[in-house]
């Protein structure tokens, strides 16, 4: 049971993701927020890799570190119309703030007590996972075939609806 | 030493912050963000499980990619609606939504 470089890694990765996720609740300014949100992505698309998921982690930085992330810059830049510095200010209504803060922090000690208390430290430790792009490849288009095909569905009407939502309606 | 608890504890952690980032900020695109943070926590669990509970198949991963799916679907289109009702009232603060309270 010693500190391997492995350890080294997930602590590190671990730490920038979630230094970067505060980041963007606590940042004032929303381009600060968009920019740590990307660093948070990457983070986990480490935390993936370590996981042994190289292609799932692939797919994070690809999707999440450069489409959605490009979207939300694109969003922020089309609807920001004060000053930089006070784009992304807490809930003016103290109560709501404070009671978010006490949720989020109640929801996180419980789930994480109940984890820590739990037997899960008793699974055997990981086993090589040969080939996880070909084991994809069968499950996609084999057993859940039809999950992926109405998972296509999803985007093209998301697409089509996200233009027609934005375009807007002419009036009459 | 970094086993199953360790990944599972990080995914709740950034499950925390999303849904404080979600309650406390009032830019609706800040919000959407905190919402992409916890469905990034929820695809930590779904991989961190297939490796180390459910060795031998990749349906967690599998599962991980469907939840990126919706997840791109759900910005397209909320950030399609954040700018079609910024073009109505010039603004993007939740506080001035109240279009549909009376």
């Amino acid at each position: 049971m010693s500190f391997t470089i492995n350890d080294l890694a997930f602590v590190l990765t671990a730490g920038l993701t979630v230094g970067a996720a505060l980041g963007v609740v606590f940042s004032r300014n929303i381009v600060h927020s968009a920019l740590f949100l990307i660093l948070a992505f990457l983070g986990v698309a480490g935390i993936f890799m370590e996981l042994g998921a190289g292609f799932l982690g692939l797919v994070q930085i690809l999707v999440y570190a450069g489409a959605i992330s490009v979207l939300i810059i694109f969003a922020i830049m089309l609807v920001m119309n004060v000053e930089a510095g006070h784009t992304n200010l807490p809930n003016s209504s103290r109560g709501i703030h404070l009671g978010g803060a006490l949720v989020a922090l109640l929801l996180t000690i419980s789930l994480g007590a109940a984890i820590w208390r739990s037997e899960l430290s008793a699974f055997p430790g990981p086993q090589p996972v040969s080939d996880t792009v070909g084991a994809l490849a069968e499950l996609m288009l084999g057993r859940y075939v039809v999950a992926f095909e109405v998972a296509a569905i999803l985007l093209l009407l998301a697409v089509v609806g996200a233009i027609i939502l934005a375009r807007g309606v002419e009036e009459e | 030493m970094i086993g199953l608890i360790h990944y599972l504890l990080l995914a709740t952690i950034l499950f925390g912050i999303g849904v404080y980032g979600v309650f406390a900020k009032r830019n609706a695109v800040a919000i959407l963000m905190s919402v992409e943070l916890m469905l990034n926590a929820v695809n930590i669990n779904f991989v961190a499980i297939n490796k180390f509970v459910q060795t031998g198949n990749a349906i967690g991963q599998l599962f991980a990619i469907f939840v990126i799916v919706v997840a791109a679907a759900e910005v397209a289109v909320g950030l399609a609606l954040i700018i079609s009702i910024y073009r109505l009232r010039k603004s993007v603060n939740l506080n001035d939504f109240n279009l549909m309270k009376w």
